[in-house]
Protein backbone atom coordinates (compact mmCIF):
# COMPACT_ATOMS: atom_id res chain seq x y z
CA UNK A 1 0.00 0.00 0.00
CA UNK A 2 1.29 3.47 -0.78
CA UNK A 3 1.35 6.13 2.21
CA UNK A 4 -2.12 7.05 1.79
CA UNK A 5 -3.13 3.43 1.18
CA UNK A 6 -6.42 4.33 -1.22
CA UNK A 7 -4.87 3.29 -4.52
CA UNK A 8 -4.83 -0.68 -4.72
CA UNK A 9 -1.48 -1.43 -6.02
CA UNK A 10 -1.12 -5.39 -5.38
CA UNK A 11 -4.65 -7.30 -6.32
CA UNK A 12 -4.77 -11.36 -6.25
CA UNK A 13 -6.81 -11.00 -9.45
CA UNK A 14 -6.48 -7.65 -11.30
CA UNK A 15 -3.65 -5.88 -12.39
CA UNK A 16 -3.29 -2.12 -12.75
CA UNK A 17 -1.37 -0.91 -15.69
CA UNK A 18 1.34 2.13 -14.65
CA UNK A 19 -0.20 5.06 -16.27
CA UNK A 20 0.59 9.04 -16.56
CA UNK A 21 0.64 10.87 -13.89
CA UNK A 22 -0.83 14.38 -14.15
CA UNK A 23 -1.33 17.71 -12.64
CA UNK A 24 -5.14 18.97 -11.73
CA UNK A 25 -6.74 21.73 -10.00
CA UNK A 26 -9.44 20.90 -7.46
CA UNK A 27 -10.44 24.61 -6.06
CA UNK A 28 -7.19 25.92 -7.06
CA UNK A 29 -5.72 23.63 -4.81
CA UNK A 30 -2.82 21.92 -6.96
CA UNK A 31 -3.35 17.86 -7.13
CA UNK A 32 -2.40 14.47 -8.78
CA UNK A 33 -4.04 11.60 -10.55
CA UNK A 34 -3.68 9.62 -13.32
CA UNK A 35 -4.46 10.52 -16.99
CA UNK A 36 -8.09 9.48 -18.43
CA UNK A 37 -9.19 8.28 -14.95
CA UNK A 38 -12.10 9.51 -14.08
CA UNK A 39 -11.83 12.76 -12.35
CA UNK A 40 -14.22 10.97 -9.67
CA UNK A 41 -11.44 8.46 -8.77
CA UNK A 42 -8.31 11.04 -9.06
CA UNK A 43 -10.32 13.12 -6.22
CA UNK A 44 -11.63 9.94 -4.49
CA UNK A 45 -7.80 9.01 -4.46
CA UNK A 46 -6.74 12.57 -3.15
CA UNK A 47 -9.17 12.38 -0.20
CA UNK A 48 -11.78 14.30 -1.64
CA UNK A 49 -15.52 13.15 -1.19
CA UNK A 50 -17.70 16.20 -1.49
CA UNK A 51 -17.72 17.08 -5.30
CA UNK A 52 -20.89 19.18 -5.31
CA UNK A 53 -23.74 21.20 -3.03
CA UNK A 54 -27.37 20.11 -3.36
CA UNK A 55 -29.93 22.81 -5.30
CA UNK A 56 -32.26 23.15 -2.43
CA UNK A 57 -30.37 22.66 0.84
CA UNK A 58 -27.19 22.91 0.00
CA UNK A 59 -26.13 19.50 1.25
CA UNK A 60 -23.08 18.23 0.17
CA UNK A 61 -23.04 15.35 -2.36
CA UNK A 62 -20.55 13.19 -3.55
CA UNK A 63 -20.92 10.24 -6.25
CA UNK A 64 -23.01 7.65 -6.03
CA UNK A 65 -23.62 5.41 -8.74
CA UNK A 66 -19.91 5.97 -10.55
CA UNK A 67 -21.39 5.36 -13.88
CA UNK A 68 -23.15 8.33 -14.85
CA UNK A 69 -27.00 7.56 -14.00
CA UNK A 70 -27.38 9.69 -11.55
CA UNK A 71 -26.07 12.93 -11.74
CA UNK A 72 -25.10 13.02 -7.67
CA UNK A 73 -21.39 14.04 -8.67
CA UNK A 74 -21.86 17.41 -11.11
CA UNK A 75 -18.63 19.72 -11.03
CA UNK A 76 -17.47 22.66 -12.91
CA UNK A 77 -14.49 21.73 -15.29
CA UNK A 78 -12.71 24.44 -16.54
CA UNK A 79 -15.94 26.91 -16.27
CA UNK A 80 -18.48 24.50 -17.50
CA UNK A 81 -20.91 23.34 -15.03
CA UNK A 82 -23.04 19.80 -14.67
CA UNK A 83 -20.19 17.93 -15.98
CA UNK A 84 -19.93 14.01 -14.33
CA UNK A 85 -17.08 13.83 -12.16
CA UNK A 86 -17.54 9.78 -12.63
CA UNK A 87 -17.35 10.11 -16.04
CA UNK A 88 -15.11 12.76 -16.99
CA UNK A 89 -11.76 11.86 -18.06
CA UNK A 90 -9.06 13.35 -16.27
CA UNK A 91 -6.72 15.68 -18.31
CA UNK A 92 -3.56 17.63 -17.30
CA UNK A 93 -4.33 21.25 -16.31
CA UNK A 94 -8.24 20.31 -15.76
CA UNK A 95 -9.19 23.30 -13.30
CA UNK A 96 -12.23 21.60 -11.44
CA UNK A 97 -14.34 23.60 -8.72
CA UNK A 98 -17.08 22.19 -6.41
CA UNK A 99 -20.75 22.94 -7.85
CA UNK A 100 -23.47 24.61 -6.03
CA UNK A 101 -26.87 23.88 -7.50
CA UNK A 102 -26.91 24.44 -10.69
CA UNK A 103 -23.50 25.74 -11.38
CA UNK A 104 -22.62 29.19 -12.78
CA UNK A 105 -23.73 30.10 -16.74
CA UNK A 106 -20.79 29.23 -18.78
CA UNK A 107 -19.16 32.24 -19.94
CA UNK A 108 -18.71 32.41 -23.66
CA UNK A 109 -14.70 32.86 -24.77
CA UNK A 110 -16.16 35.72 -27.44
CA UNK B 1 -27.23 10.02 -40.84
CA UNK B 2 -25.84 6.52 -40.37
CA UNK B 3 -28.14 4.04 -41.53
CA UNK B 4 -27.50 0.22 -40.06
CA UNK B 5 -29.96 -2.96 -39.98
CA UNK B 6 -29.51 -3.43 -36.25
CA UNK B 7 -28.95 -1.08 -33.49
CA UNK B 8 -28.13 -2.02 -30.28
CA UNK B 9 -27.56 0.39 -27.22
CA UNK B 10 -25.47 -1.14 -24.15
CA UNK B 11 -22.74 -3.55 -24.98
CA UNK B 12 -23.15 -5.67 -22.16
CA UNK B 13 -23.74 -9.44 -21.85
CA UNK B 14 -27.40 -8.82 -23.43
CA UNK B 15 -26.11 -6.17 -26.13
CA UNK B 16 -22.87 -8.30 -26.83
CA UNK B 17 -24.65 -11.75 -27.23
CA UNK B 18 -27.24 -10.41 -29.32
CA UNK B 19 -24.86 -8.98 -31.74
CA UNK B 20 -22.73 -11.89 -32.10
CA UNK B 21 -25.89 -14.02 -32.87
CA UNK B 22 -27.61 -11.38 -35.18
CA UNK B 23 -24.00 -11.25 -37.18
CA UNK B 24 -23.34 -14.62 -37.74
CA UNK B 25 -26.79 -14.66 -39.99
CA UNK B 26 -24.75 -11.41 -41.82
CA UNK B 27 -27.12 -8.72 -40.18
CA UNK B 28 -25.13 -5.34 -40.32
CA UNK B 29 -25.08 -4.36 -36.57
CA UNK B 30 -23.95 -1.32 -34.71
CA UNK B 31 -23.41 -1.92 -31.04
CA UNK B 32 -23.71 0.96 -28.66
CA UNK B 33 -22.08 2.18 -25.46
CA UNK B 34 -20.91 4.90 -23.68
CA UNK B 35 -17.85 3.19 -22.20
CA UNK B 36 -14.91 2.59 -24.43
CA UNK B 37 -15.12 -0.94 -23.54
CA UNK B 38 -16.77 -4.19 -24.33
CA UNK B 39 -18.14 -5.97 -21.72
CA UNK B 40 -19.82 -3.64 -19.58
CA UNK B 41 -19.95 -4.71 -15.72
CA UNK B 42 -18.52 -7.56 -16.57
CA UNK B 43 -15.28 -6.40 -16.36
CA UNK B 44 -15.70 -5.66 -12.94
CA UNK B 45 -16.78 -8.93 -11.96
CA UNK B 46 -13.98 -10.88 -10.59
CA UNK B 47 -15.80 -13.83 -9.28
CA UNK B 48 -16.27 -16.94 -10.95
CA UNK B 49 -19.64 -17.38 -12.82
CA UNK B 50 -21.89 -20.61 -12.00
CA UNK B 51 -21.09 -22.07 -15.78
CA UNK B 52 -23.50 -21.45 -17.97
CA UNK B 53 -21.07 -19.16 -20.63
CA UNK B 54 -20.55 -21.85 -23.17
CA UNK B 55 -20.62 -24.18 -21.25
CA UNK B 56 -17.47 -23.37 -19.35
CA UNK B 57 -17.55 -23.81 -15.42
CA UNK B 58 -16.10 -21.06 -13.16
CA UNK B 59 -15.02 -18.71 -15.32
CA UNK B 60 -14.66 -14.82 -14.07
CA UNK B 61 -16.96 -12.07 -15.59
CA UNK B 62 -13.48 -10.08 -16.05
CA UNK B 63 -12.16 -13.16 -18.50
CA UNK B 64 -15.93 -13.34 -20.04
CA UNK B 65 -15.64 -9.58 -21.36
CA UNK B 66 -12.02 -9.87 -22.28
CA UNK B 67 -13.43 -13.37 -24.74
CA UNK B 68 -16.44 -11.02 -25.79
CA UNK B 69 -15.00 -8.12 -26.86
CA UNK B 70 -12.06 -10.36 -29.14
CA UNK B 71 -15.38 -12.12 -30.40
CA UNK B 72 -16.93 -8.66 -31.68
CA UNK B 73 -13.71 -6.99 -32.59
CA UNK B 74 -12.85 -9.89 -35.02
CA UNK B 75 -16.85 -9.48 -36.75
CA UNK B 76 -16.32 -7.82 -39.50
CA UNK B 77 -20.92 -7.20 -39.79
CA UNK B 78 -20.57 -5.28 -35.98
CA UNK B 79 -19.13 -1.98 -35.67
CA UNK B 80 -18.76 -1.13 -32.08
CA UNK B 81 -19.10 2.58 -31.15
CA UNK B 82 -17.68 3.34 -27.69
CA UNK B 83 -17.61 6.50 -25.68
CA UNK B 84 -20.81 7.01 -27.40
CA UNK B 85 -23.79 7.94 -25.03
CA UNK B 86 -27.32 7.28 -26.90
CA UNK B 87 -29.03 10.97 -25.80
CA UNK B 88 -32.41 10.10 -26.85
CA UNK B 89 -35.03 8.34 -29.46
CA UNK B 90 -36.93 9.89 -32.09
CA UNK B 91 -40.26 8.07 -32.19
CA UNK B 92 -42.06 9.75 -35.08
CA UNK B 93 -38.31 9.24 -37.39
CA UNK B 94 -36.77 5.78 -35.49
CA UNK B 95 -33.47 7.74 -34.83
CA UNK B 96 -31.38 7.59 -32.55
CA UNK B 97 -28.98 10.96 -31.00
CA UNK B 98 -25.77 9.83 -30.26
CA UNK B 99 -22.95 11.67 -28.96
CA UNK B 100 -19.96 10.36 -30.15
CA UNK B 101 -16.08 11.48 -29.48
CA UNK B 102 -16.56 12.94 -32.95
CA UNK B 103 -19.80 15.05 -31.88
CA UNK B 104 -23.04 14.78 -32.89
CA UNK B 105 -24.50 12.02 -34.79
CA UNK B 106 -27.75 10.50 -35.88
CA UNK B 107 -28.55 6.76 -36.55
CA UNK B 108 -31.37 5.23 -38.24
CA UNK B 109 -31.60 1.64 -37.51
CA UNK B 110 -34.19 -1.28 -39.06
CA UNK B 111 -34.48 -2.79 -35.77
CA UNK B 112 -33.50 -1.41 -32.58
CA UNK B 113 -32.80 -3.69 -29.12
CA UNK B 114 -32.28 -1.96 -26.05
CA UNK B 115 -29.71 -3.82 -23.54
CA UNK B 116 -29.13 -0.95 -21.17
CA UNK B 117 -29.02 -2.81 -17.91
CA UNK B 118 -30.13 -1.42 -14.65
CA UNK B 119 -29.42 1.36 -12.08
CA UNK B 120 -29.40 1.08 -8.40
CA UNK B 121 -32.45 1.34 -5.70
CA UNK B 122 -31.70 3.97 -3.09
CA UNK B 123 -33.07 2.88 0.40
CA UNK B 124 -34.48 5.62 2.64
CA UNK B 125 -32.61 6.87 6.24
CA UNK B 126 -31.25 10.06 7.53
CA UNK B 127 -28.49 10.97 6.22
CA UNK B 128 -28.70 8.52 2.74
CA UNK B 129 -27.25 12.05 0.50
CA UNK B 130 -24.20 12.13 2.43
CA UNK B 131 -21.24 11.42 0.36
CA UNK B 132 -19.65 8.03 1.47
CA UNK B 133 -23.20 6.63 0.91
CA UNK B 134 -22.30 4.51 -2.27
CA UNK B 135 -23.96 1.78 -4.67
CA UNK B 136 -22.28 -1.75 -4.93
CA UNK B 137 -21.70 -1.21 -8.01
CA UNK B 138 -20.15 2.37 -7.95
CA UNK B 139 -17.82 0.65 -5.35
CA UNK B 140 -16.41 -2.56 -7.59
CA UNK B 141 -16.59 0.32 -10.16
CA UNK B 142 -14.19 2.72 -8.15
CA UNK B 143 -12.15 -0.42 -7.14
CA UNK B 144 -11.99 -3.02 -9.83
CA UNK B 145 -11.49 -0.76 -12.66
CA UNK B 146 -9.54 2.20 -11.44
CA UNK B 147 -7.77 0.88 -8.69
CA UNK B 148 -9.12 3.45 -6.10
CA UNK B 149 -10.61 1.97 -2.77
CA UNK B 150 -13.51 3.58 -2.02
CA UNK B 151 -12.61 3.81 2.30
CA UNK B 152 -11.26 2.05 5.19
CA UNK B 153 -13.80 0.67 6.48
CA UNK B 154 -17.42 -0.36 4.98
CA UNK B 155 -20.68 -1.01 5.79
CA UNK B 156 -22.92 -2.88 3.67
CA UNK B 157 -26.10 -2.79 3.24
CA UNK B 158 -27.92 -6.09 1.43
CA UNK B 159 -27.21 -10.07 1.59
CA UNK B 160 -28.15 -10.91 -1.85
CA UNK B 161 -25.45 -11.63 -4.24
CA UNK B 162 -24.60 -8.74 -4.76
CA UNK B 163 -23.52 -7.75 -1.27
CA UNK B 164 -22.34 -10.70 -0.97
CA UNK B 165 -19.98 -10.70 -3.68
CA UNK B 166 -18.68 -6.57 -3.45
CA UNK B 167 -17.66 -7.80 -0.03
CA UNK B 168 -15.52 -10.09 -0.69
CA UNK B 169 -14.50 -8.12 -3.66
CA UNK B 170 -13.56 -5.38 -0.58
CA UNK B 171 -11.91 -7.71 1.33
CA UNK B 172 -9.71 -8.91 -1.86
CA UNK B 173 -8.32 -5.30 -2.50
CA UNK B 174 -7.75 -5.06 1.31
CA UNK B 175 -10.31 -2.75 2.63
CA UNK B 176 -12.57 -3.92 5.84
CA UNK B 177 -15.69 -5.13 5.67
CA UNK B 178 -17.29 -3.78 9.11
CA UNK B 179 -20.75 -6.03 8.98
CA UNK B 180 -23.25 -6.87 6.31
CA UNK B 181 -26.78 -6.39 7.23
CA UNK B 182 -29.47 -7.92 6.06
CA UNK B 183 -33.61 -7.07 6.83
CA UNK B 184 -34.80 -10.60 5.54
CA UNK B 185 -34.56 -12.71 8.62
CA UNK B 186 -32.56 -15.12 6.30
CA UNK B 187 -29.21 -14.44 3.86
CA UNK B 188 -30.42 -13.41 -0.03
CA UNK B 189 -28.07 -14.84 -2.15
CA UNK B 190 -26.18 -18.04 -2.28
CA UNK B 191 -24.84 -20.16 0.43
CA UNK B 192 -21.06 -20.15 -1.46
CA UNK B 193 -20.64 -16.56 -1.57
CA UNK B 194 -21.62 -16.38 1.97
CA UNK B 195 -19.60 -18.90 3.10
CA UNK B 196 -16.56 -16.96 1.50
CA UNK B 197 -17.03 -14.02 3.57
CA UNK B 198 -18.14 -15.42 6.87
CA UNK B 199 -14.88 -17.74 6.67
CA UNK B 200 -13.09 -14.31 6.31
CA UNK B 201 -14.94 -13.02 10.08
CA UNK B 202 -16.84 -10.81 8.25
CA UNK B 203 -20.39 -10.67 10.58
CA UNK B 204 -23.60 -10.91 8.68
CA UNK B 205 -26.60 -9.63 10.81
CA UNK B 206 -30.04 -10.58 9.71
CA UNK B 207 -33.44 -9.20 10.37
CA UNK B 208 -30.97 -5.44 10.89
CA UNK B 209 -31.19 -2.66 8.67
CA UNK B 210 -29.13 0.85 8.99
CA UNK B 211 -30.66 3.50 11.49
CA UNK B 212 -29.01 5.69 10.06
CA UNK B 213 -25.41 7.26 8.73
CA UNK B 214 -23.75 10.16 10.57
CA UNK B 215 -21.06 12.70 9.67
CA UNK B 216 -20.62 16.68 9.41
CA UNK B 217 -19.78 16.67 5.16
CA UNK B 218 -19.15 12.78 5.01
CA UNK B 219 -20.05 9.69 6.27
CA UNK B 220 -18.39 8.94 9.97
CA UNK B 221 -20.01 6.22 10.71
CA UNK B 222 -23.62 4.63 10.59
CA UNK B 223 -26.02 3.11 13.71
CA UNK B 224 -27.55 -0.22 12.49
CA UNK B 225 -30.41 -2.20 14.72
CA UNK B 226 -32.38 -5.23 15.16
CA UNK B 227 -35.92 -5.33 13.02
CA UNK B 228 -39.24 -6.95 14.40
CA UNK B 229 -42.05 -8.92 13.23
CA UNK B 230 -43.42 -5.80 11.62
CA UNK B 231 -39.79 -4.63 9.81
CA UNK B 232 -39.59 -1.74 12.69
CA UNK B 233 -36.14 -1.03 14.47
CA UNK B 234 -36.17 -2.30 18.00
CA UNK B 235 -34.99 0.61 20.38
CA UNK B 236 -32.36 -0.42 22.60
CA UNK B 237 -30.60 -3.19 19.82
CA UNK B 238 -28.57 -0.17 18.25
CA UNK B 239 -24.98 -0.98 17.33
CA UNK B 240 -22.40 1.65 16.11
CA UNK B 241 -19.91 1.15 13.53
CA UNK B 242 -16.94 3.29 12.89
CA UNK B 243 -17.28 3.38 9.28
CA UNK B 244 -16.53 6.08 6.10
CA UNK B 245 -18.32 3.89 3.83
CA UNK B 246 -22.01 2.81 3.39
CA UNK B 247 -22.33 0.74 0.48
CA UNK B 248 -25.84 -0.28 -0.86
CA UNK B 249 -26.87 -3.64 -2.25
CA UNK B 250 -30.47 -2.97 -2.15
CA UNK B 251 -31.92 -4.25 -5.40
CA UNK B 252 -31.64 -2.52 -9.16
CA UNK B 253 -34.14 -1.39 -11.09
CA UNK B 254 -34.43 -1.88 -15.23
CA UNK B 255 -33.33 1.06 -17.16
CA UNK B 256 -35.87 1.88 -19.83
CA UNK B 257 -35.50 5.46 -20.68
CA UNK B 258 -35.50 4.24 -24.22
CA UNK B 259 -38.64 2.21 -23.58
CA UNK B 260 -40.32 5.01 -22.66
CA UNK B 261 -39.28 7.16 -25.29
CA UNK B 262 -40.43 4.86 -27.87
CA UNK B 263 -43.87 4.31 -26.65
CA UNK B 264 -43.38 1.12 -26.02
CA UNK B 265 -46.09 -0.72 -23.15
CA UNK B 266 -44.43 -0.39 -19.52
CA UNK B 267 -45.70 -2.26 -16.62
CA UNK B 268 -44.68 -2.32 -12.70
CA UNK B 269 -43.62 -5.59 -11.65
CA UNK B 270 -41.79 -5.89 -8.60
CA UNK B 271 -40.80 -9.25 -9.20
CA UNK B 272 -38.42 -7.76 -11.64
CA UNK B 273 -37.56 -4.88 -10.31
CA UNK B 274 -39.81 -1.90 -11.29
CA UNK B 275 -41.32 -0.87 -14.39
CA UNK B 276 -40.17 -3.34 -17.25
CA UNK B 277 -41.55 -3.44 -21.04
CA UNK B 278 -44.27 -5.93 -22.27
CA UNK B 279 -42.28 -8.27 -24.45
CA UNK B 280 -42.80 -11.33 -26.63
CA UNK B 281 -41.34 -14.78 -27.06
CA UNK B 282 -38.83 -13.13 -29.62
CA UNK B 283 -37.98 -10.25 -27.33
CA UNK B 284 -39.88 -7.72 -29.11
CA UNK B 285 -41.48 -4.94 -26.93
CA UNK B 286 -45.20 -3.85 -27.90
CA UNK B 287 -43.08 -0.86 -30.14
CA UNK B 288 -43.18 -2.42 -33.02
CA UNK B 289 -39.13 -3.30 -34.29
CA UNK B 290 -37.98 -2.54 -31.12
CA UNK B 291 -36.61 -5.30 -28.84
CA UNK B 292 -35.24 -5.66 -25.47
CA UNK B 293 -32.95 -8.49 -23.23
CA UNK B 294 -30.80 -8.53 -20.51
CA UNK B 295 -31.67 -6.25 -16.86
CA UNK B 296 -33.79 -3.72 -19.24
CA UNK B 297 -36.62 -6.51 -19.33
CA UNK B 298 -36.01 -7.75 -15.80
CA UNK B 299 -33.06 -8.15 -13.42
CA UNK B 300 -31.84 -11.55 -13.46
CA UNK B 301 -27.75 -11.92 -13.46
CA UNK B 302 -25.63 -12.12 -16.47
CA UNK B 303 -25.65 -15.77 -17.42
CA UNK B 304 -29.97 -14.87 -18.05
CA UNK B 305 -29.17 -11.57 -19.95
CA UNK B 306 -26.65 -13.42 -22.63
CA UNK B 307 -29.14 -15.83 -23.53
CA UNK B 308 -31.48 -13.51 -23.61
CA UNK B 309 -28.91 -11.38 -25.91
CA UNK B 310 -28.85 -14.59 -28.32
CA UNK B 311 -32.69 -15.18 -28.13
CA UNK B 312 -33.00 -11.43 -29.35
CA UNK B 313 -30.67 -11.54 -31.85
CA UNK B 314 -31.82 -14.44 -33.24
CA UNK B 315 -35.25 -13.58 -33.75
CA UNK B 316 -34.09 -9.99 -34.86
CA UNK B 317 -31.96 -11.77 -38.07
CA UNK B 318 -35.12 -14.34 -38.82
CA UNK B 319 -37.32 -10.52 -38.55
CA UNK B 320 -35.03 -9.12 -41.21
CA UNK B 321 -35.75 -12.47 -43.20
CA UNK B 322 -32.24 -13.46 -42.54
CA UNK B 323 -33.08 -16.87 -40.93
CA UNK B 324 -35.42 -19.86 -42.50
CA UNK B 325 -38.03 -20.90 -40.84
CA UNK B 326 -36.88 -24.40 -39.37
CA UNK B 327 -33.43 -23.52 -38.35
CA UNK B 328 -35.44 -20.27 -36.17
CA UNK B 329 -37.81 -22.48 -34.64
CA UNK B 330 -35.05 -25.18 -33.75
CA UNK B 331 -32.63 -22.32 -32.44
CA UNK B 332 -35.23 -20.48 -30.71
CA UNK B 333 -36.14 -23.36 -28.61
CA UNK B 334 -32.71 -24.34 -27.71
CA UNK B 335 -32.49 -20.55 -26.23
CA UNK B 336 -36.07 -21.14 -24.39
CA UNK B 337 -34.61 -24.03 -23.14
CA UNK B 338 -31.44 -23.20 -22.07
CA UNK B 339 -33.29 -20.14 -20.32
CA UNK B 340 -35.87 -22.21 -18.07
CA UNK B 341 -32.60 -24.48 -17.15
CA UNK B 342 -30.91 -20.81 -15.89
CA UNK B 343 -34.63 -20.15 -13.93
CA UNK B 344 -35.03 -23.70 -12.52
CA UNK B 345 -33.27 -23.18 -9.28
CA UNK B 346 -35.34 -22.20 -5.93
CA UNK B 347 -34.29 -18.18 -6.42
CA UNK B 348 -35.90 -17.90 -9.39
CA UNK B 349 -39.46 -18.55 -8.54
CA UNK B 350 -40.39 -14.97 -7.95
CA UNK B 351 -38.60 -14.40 -11.46
CA UNK B 352 -40.62 -16.61 -12.86
CA UNK B 353 -43.62 -14.89 -11.42
CA UNK B 354 -43.05 -11.69 -12.70
CA UNK B 355 -42.52 -13.06 -16.32
CA UNK B 356 -46.16 -14.74 -15.71
CA UNK B 357 -47.56 -11.67 -14.82
CA UNK B 358 -45.88 -9.70 -17.41
CA UNK B 359 -46.60 -12.07 -20.29
CA UNK B 360 -50.42 -12.14 -18.94
CA UNK B 361 -50.52 -8.31 -19.68
CA UNK B 362 -48.78 -8.98 -22.88
CA UNK B 363 -51.65 -11.43 -24.14
CA UNK B 364 -54.47 -9.11 -22.98
CA UNK B 365 -52.48 -6.04 -24.90
CA UNK B 366 -52.43 -8.71 -27.84
CA UNK B 367 -55.82 -9.13 -28.23
CA UNK B 368 -57.14 -5.96 -27.66
CA UNK B 369 -54.85 -5.18 -30.39
CA UNK B 370 -56.50 -7.74 -32.16
CA UNK B 371 -59.73 -6.22 -31.46
CA UNK B 372 -59.18 -2.96 -32.04
CA UNK B 373 -58.17 -4.11 -35.84
CA UNK B 374 -61.04 -6.13 -36.37
CA UNK B 375 -63.60 -3.15 -35.22
CA UNK B 376 -61.86 -0.67 -37.88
Amino acid sequence: MEASGIRITQHPILDFPERRKVKFYWEGKELEGYEGEPIAAALHAAGIKVLHKSLKQGRPRGFFCAIGNCSSCLVVVDGVPNVRACTEKLRAGMRIEMQEGVGPVPVSKE
Amino acid sequence: MIRTELAIVGAGPAGVCAALEAASYGVKVTLLDREQWIGGQLVKQTHKFFGWYEKSAGTRGVVIAKDLAVKVKANPDIRFMGSTEVLGYYQADGVLLLETPQGIQTLKPERLLVATGASEKMILFPGNDLPGVYGAGAVQTLMNVHGVRPGKSVLMIGSGNIGLIVSYQMAQAGVKVAAVVEALPHIGGYAVHASKIRRLGIPIYTRHTIKEAYGTDCVEGAVIWQLDDDWQGIPGTEKQLDVDVICLATGLTPLCEFLWQAGAEMTDIPELGGFVPLYDEHMETTAKGIYVAGDAAGIEEASTAMAEGRLAGLAIAYSLGKVPDHEFSRKRQDCLKELAELRAGPTSQAILKGLAAMREQMGKQARAQTRKKVRS
